[in-house]
């Protein structure tokens, strides 16, 4: 009969022995490759001493294909619960020295158990994925196992956050876990996200194309919008979720987070930032870092459809979201792209009670047959959608031009913005004065002894008349002309008259939003 | 990820109006316009066979290639009626993506 010491001795061995995953050489094998041991990065992004680990002594029970009685640890995935920052999460963590991290069925029953866990506790949910795929030789298991987890990220999207990290190879179906998830981090030569891989691509269709140029951090940081933070390292990368959990609630019924800190660190200054001309560009983040608490702006999605900015920030202490046209790249025009990643950013926000801030200023939509091709119809859609279903404070303030549609779609009064301000350098009108005169003017212009002079002097009489506030604000569109001074204070005063808003949608089972 | 600080030099029209910022070279509108009579290959692939002949007429519609990829056999159909005026690939050759592969001039 074992005493109780040699029991304890026991379980300390066994326990040992699982927690080096694969074993000292598969260890040092993965921090070869420069990607960090799945034990490590829980270590590192968690707070000292939070960890518990759950599900340790899962074992697999396949039988086919040389897996029967192969010992696998954990079966290459490590689950469990701990804190960020003082706040409970819940975590899987991929192991790759185990089997490549290849999911099993066990190993994806693991990772269901703490999702439900975090679904039940109302707390975020992090994934940790490093690996290479379903588990081949468990067959249709692997499959069911994948499906387990689509249908939950799914069922808890607005329920908690749900973030993924992509700390190595995330392929084929594998993929599609972080695509529903609120927000994906990547690492710059460390993740891989594709769903044919270069070795199918090469086979099947004659396309030569590396690893990192088809589906690496930085190819979807730029081109496909699947992702939104980038980090150089992974270090790094812990890092940036630590700030973004800072902004975000833990669940869609806990408060939004409130952390004390100072005024911008630099001074507001109107005519340093807009340029005089109208048609000019600027840095609109110029703009927010000087308005937002202690400067502190967190991008989302800084790489992909840049002409349009959407990030976290605080004004008073209290989280907001900010969607901004960003004028220095294609004129902060609204497209396909940006239309997309700023629905998607709208309506996270929406769902955690996140209130919004829309700084205008764009002339239109982008023209083109590749725009129109593409859908800018429904993918523009979904920017209307987003902001009228939206039932967070929704406050507004038009920096300068509000052309047409896009003023409308720009979280405009009519889709329920509670507060419109408008600075006196805003241009509220349908289209731009050479546009407007070339269209309203056009008779009086062609049957003109000078048709140039007549010209200039429509746009002169038109820019007097439309490219103001004015006319928007004396229909009630447009609550308050500011003082650009001011900014920051209006907008505090206007977050917290509005942080007790009670507004509710039309009975309905759910919207068919466009997608 | 840096941002470049240089100021923006591109143009960009919106309805008549000229705006200066910048343009990403990706951007559709640098995407040159198909030219007709010109015919690519949509895919990579292997010419498996080529059903026309140089100088012979052709109506719009008419299949004047084969081109195997991605386990079909794909037929690459004239966009205009005209007179073929050149074959540049022959049969069984391996062709890239947006390869010019025949070319047809209208008559005028």
């Amino acid at each position: 009969m074992m005493n109780i010491g040699d029991r304890i001795k026991k379980w300390f061995q066994k326990t040992t022995k699982l927690t080096m995953g694969g074993g000292e050489n598969a260890i040092i094998k993965q921090k070869e490759r420069g990607k960090m041991f799945a034990r490590d990065r829980i270590e590192y992004l968690l707070d000292e001493g939070t960890f518990v680990e759950t599900d340790l002594f899962v074992e697999h029970t396949a039988k086919d294909f040389g897996l029967k009685g192969k010992q696998l640890p954990a079966d290459g995935v490590i689950t469990g619960y701990g804190k960020i920052n003082g706040r409970n999460v819940c975590i899987f963590a991929q192991d790759f020295t185990v089997a490549g991290g290849s999911l099993g069925e066990m190993h994806a029953l693991k990772i269901t158990k703490v999702m439900d866990l975090a679904g039940k506790m109302g707390v975020p949910l992090i994934g940790l994925n490093d690996s290479g795929g379903a588990r081949i030789q468990e067959g249709v298991s692997a499959l069911s196992g994948y499906g387990n987890i689509f249908i939950r990220n799914s069922r808890y999207s607005g329920v908690i956050p749900q973030i993924s990290v992509i700390l190595g190879p995330c392929a084929g179906g594998a993929v599609y876990s972080p695509a529903l998830t609120d927000f994906v981090f990547v690492v710059d030569n460390v993740s891989k996200m594709f769903i044919t891989g270069p070795q199918v691509i090469k086979t099947v269709i004659g396309e030569d194309i590396s690893q990192e140029e088809l589906g690496g951090a930085h190819t979807h940081y730029t081109r496909t919008g699947n992702v939104h933070f980038f980090a150089k390292d992974e270090q790094e990368c812990f890092a940036q979720i630590k700030t973004l959990l800072d902004y975000i609630p833990s669940n869609f019924r806990s408060g939004i987070p409130e952390i004390k800190t100072d005024k911008p660190l630099r001074e507001f200054n109107i005519e340093k930032i807009v340029p005089h001309d109208s048609k000019e560009p600027y840095d609109v983040r110029d703009i927010i870092h000087s308005i937002v608490d202690n400067s502190d702006f967190l991008e989302v999605q800084g790489g992909w459809a840049r002409n349009i900015v959407v990030g976290f920030a605080r004004l008073n202490g209290r989280s907001i979201g900010i969607v901004a046209n960003q004028p220095d790249v294609l004129a902060g025009v609204l497209d396909v792209d940006s239309s997309d990643k700023a629905s998607r950013f709208v309506r996270f926000c929406d769902s955690f009670n996140i209130p919004l801030l829309t700084l205008v200023d764009m002339p239109g939509y982008l023209p083109g047959t590749d725009q129109e091709y593409a859908g800018v119809i429904r993918h523009g859609a979904k920017l209307l959608y987003a902001y009228s279903e939206a039932t967070v404070p929704k406050i507004t303030l038009i920096l300068r031009k509000a052309y047409g549609g896009g003023y409308i779609a720009m979280c405009s009064k009519h889709l329920g913005a509670d507060l419109v301000f408008a600075w006196p350098t805003a241009e509220i009108a349908v289209m731009g004065p050479e546009g407007a005169a070339n269209i309203i003017f056009k008779k009086e212009i062609d049957e003109s002894l000078d048709p140039e002079k007549t010209r200039q002097d429509k746009i002169r009489e038109y820019i007097d008349k439309f490219a103001n506030p004015y006319v928007a604000a004396s229909k009630g569109y447009v609550d308050a002309v500011v003082n650009p001074d001011e900014t920051r204070d209006m907008l505090i005063k206007a977050f917290d008259m509005s942080a007790t808003k009670d507004e509710k949608l039309p009975e309905k089972k759910h919207a068919n939003m466009p997608v | 990820m840096k941002n470049n600080k240089e100021k923006p030099k591109d143009k960009l029209v919106v309805d008549h109006d000229t705006y200066i910022t910048s343009v990403p070279k990706d951007t559709g509108m640098h995407v040159k316009r198909e030219v007709q009579g010109e015919m690519k290959a949509f895919i990579p692939g292997q010419i498996l066979d080529i059903m026309v002949k140089e100088g012979q007429a052709v109506s719009e519609g008419d299949t004047l290639l084969i081109l195997e990829a991605m386990k079909m056999r794909n037929r690459i159909y004239a966009d205009c009626t005209g007179n073929v005026s050149r074959i540049l690939v022959k049969k069984n050759e391996r062709v890239v993506k947006g390869q010019l592969l025949i070319v047809i001039k209208t008559e005028e």
